[in-house]
């Protein structure tokens, strides 16, 4: 188990060190160049040249990059021509824009991801669990046809459409909500609440499409066992084999599929983000991208990576947990 | 779709035009993947005759109508059904009045190219990385396999979103969305691939092949390709619809196909602005897209069923082998959220 755990840690970081580099070497490498993006627009020849002495982009690509690592790792000095500011560590750079620290806005924005994407979950794991079970269970009815067509819809249909005709419906027609506005959840958690329903239940919906899927057919798969025929032969009654012994068989995939999708949310779910004004990862990254501000874009891609890498890892842990008959080797 | 997929089949001398019935004798049982079949046939014929369709409506893409819309309620266009008319079949855009049937078939258009290309991208990567680690040796097979597992575990839209910053503004937009799609999303068929390779490897007629004296290359492209055809067509057709909804999703953002190049994405993001004054505006282009992706989810689905003649669709019926196989596959494949 221990022995799991380090080996799939080391394996990690490897492959987040071999992210960084093709992170860094896309990013701040490409035809583009980051002293003038780093500069704005007025610059004239003398401030850029300045600038790219400043951010040290006269050094090797190598030598950048070391900095970089360093700066994650121990914290860094950047200087900013009049002032020197410290980046502490895991230091991923200054935006372009304002000067802020990458990790500290990626901090400030993460309650709003995390409002959403945990709200989120519980829909999906409500709406969606559910009615793949129900599914699985009453085999070949009107029920299991409509729940094909709907979760086939489901899976196709872009989240910002969900959206959008959710927020027509219920704000401009129905008009039951105001359009939504976030309010952070220390502030005042009733409107907090309000604020994210239809952002809950735009993301919750979509993604209930693909955990109904997965509920259905890994609960006909447990429902088709050998040792579901022999409880079944000994007797035990439908409903007991059901619940105690397939939803056993059922759960693990949907735990190690959450984490996993709970950690891509890391990278901020920018579709239903920027439908709905939550000021997430997400929507961190697409101003980022429009204004080209590079640490912004390479800090919100290296967070959700990590995020992503640590969450298979501890979604393989839970599986594990979840179903004993797995052995971590 | 592309050469290389379409190439493999006569080279080693399969019946090609055998394989294509047998999967036109199947599809045709399926009434839904049939009705598919039919919209995006229209819809493809629409698309192409876009440029035709428009001199029949007498309209382009681009021309400005402010007469036909209400300057004096913030440009919502006169008259009902989004200022549908004889001479504007779909009535207009708010604000600026340009005609929304060319609009939305010149959408059509760009959702079309854009996923067609990236499919393409993403097979011929994905076939030349799955080659690559399936015959390499263990070295090559680790590292390629690592970078595939990277690559899915990443979601495709937040890096596709990321890399369009550091394009130049002036590079071809649709151009940049086929290659930043297709560059993302090979890792499922090259998983396929390999895994295949691996398989086919071991059997007798690529020994023979070998024994008779062929390169290794020469061996993949006249022995594999052919056995590798069926499931990477497969996957295509899954994956192209995922390619829709991202291009659909990118430029919803405002970093695809810049205006004025109408996309479908692009028209729901402004749409967004008039939700109250004019619904058709929003529904139109929702409709359309949804109706594409749906067609084109449900064709895939079908022509997987009808490729794997074993593998019964996993939107039927479920059994341990299918849905092992359809979470492998990518059927559980992330969405863009």
């Amino acid at each position: 188990m221990t022995r799991f755990v380090l080996k799939r840690l080391a394996g990690a970081v490897l492959v987040l060190l071999a992210l960084s580099v093709l992170v860094y070497a896309l990013f701040y490498l490409a035809p583009g160049d980051p002293a003038r993006l780093a500069c704005g627009e007025r610059c004239n020849p003398q401030q850029i040249a300045q600038v790219r002495e400043q951010l040290g982009l006269n050094d090797s690509a190598f030598v950048q990059y070391l900095h970089f690592l360093q700066g994650v790792f121990t914290g860094r000095d950047h200087s900013t021509g009049t002032s020197v500011t410290h980046c502490d560590a895991p230091c991923l750079g200054l935006s372009y824009q304002n000067d802020q620290q990458v990790t500290q806005l990626v901090l400030e924005r993460l309650p709003a991801t995390a409002s959403l994407a945990l709200g989120a979950m519980v829909i999906w794991l409500l709406v969606g669990v559910g009615t793949g079970l129900l599914s699985a269970l009453r085999r070949g009815g009107v029920t299991e046809r409509a729940l094909t067509v709907l979760t086939l819809a489901g899976t196709g249909t872009p989240v910002f459409i969900l959206g959008l005709l959710l927020l027509m419906a219920v704000c401009a027609y129905l008009q039951w909500l105001p359009f939504p506005s976030y309010v952070p959840l220390g502030e005042d958690p009733e409107q907090w609440a309000w604020n994210m329903l239809l952002p809950w239940l735009t993301l919750g919906f979509f993604e209930s499409a693909k955990y109904a899927r997965l509920t259905r057919s890994s609960t006909l798969e447990t429902l088709a066992e050998d040792h579901i025929r022999t409880f079944r032969a000994y007797g035990v009654g439908e409903r007991s084999v059901v619940a105690r012994h397939a939803l056993r068989g059922a759960v693990p995939p949907v735990i190690a599929v959450s984490a996993v999708d709970l950690g891509s949310m890391f990278g901020g779910a920018v579709l239903t983000e920027s439908l709905f004004g939550i000021p997430g990862l997400g929507k961190t990254l697409l101003d980022g991208v429009r204004t080209i501000d590079l640490p912004v874009v390479v800090g919100v891609v290296m967070v959700m990576g990590t995020a992503v890498v640590l969450a298979n890892v501890l979604a393989d842990l839970l599986y594990a947990a979840a179903d004993r008959r797995v052995v971590l080797t | 779709m592309t050469s290389l997929t379409d190439a493999p089949a006569p080279v080693a001398g399969l019946p090609a035009t055998g394989a294509a019935r047998q999967v036109w004798r199947r599809l045709r049982t399926r009434p839904a993947a049939l009705v598919s079949a039919a919209v995006l046939l229209l819809l493809v014929l629409l698309a192409l005759a876009a440029p035709l369709l428009a001199a029949l409506e007498g309209q382009d893409p681009h021309t400005y109508h402010d007469d036909l819309v209400d300057s004096a309620r913030g440009g919502v266009p006169y008259g009902a059904f989004g200022g549908a008319s004889a001479d504007h079949w779909l009535g207009v855009e708010p604000g600026t009045g340009r005609d929304l049937f060319v609009r939305l078939l010149y959408g059509a258009r760009i959702s079309l190219l854009v996923a067609v290309g990236a499919t393409a991208v993403q097979i011929l990567i994905g076939v030349l990385v799955g080659l690559a680690a399936g015959l390499g040796g263990r070295w090559l097979d680790g590292l390629l396999s690592r970078l595939t597992d990277v690559l899915v575990a990443l979601p495709m839209l937040v890096l596709a979103l990321a890399l369009t910053a550091v394009v130049p503004r002036d590079f071809p937009r649709p151009l940049l969305l086929i290659l930043v799609i297709g560059l993302l999303g090979w890792a499922y068929t090259s998983r396929i691939v390999r895994a295949q390779t691996l398989t086919l490897r071991s059997l007798d007629f690529v020994a023979a092949s070998r024994l008779a004296g062929s390169g290794r290359w020469r061996t993949a492209r006249r022995e594999l390709l052919p056995s590798l055809a069926a499931p990477v067509i497969t996957y295509a057709a899954i994956s192209f619809p995922t390619n829709i909804v991202v291009e659909a999703s990118l430029s919803f953002l405002g970093v695809g196909v810049t205006p004025p190049t109408p996309s479908w994405g692009q028209m729901l993001s402004t749409a967004q602005t008039w939700f109250r004054a004019d619904p058709a505006y929003v529904l139109l282009p929702a409709g359309l897209l949804f109706v594409t992706v749906l067609a084109f989810t449900v064709l895939g689905d079908a022509v997987r069923t009808a490729l794997d003649p074993r593998e019964a669709s996993r939107l039927r019926v479920g059994t341990r082998k299918e849905s092992r196989r359809a979470s492998r596959a990518g059927s559980l494949k992330e969405a863009s959220r």
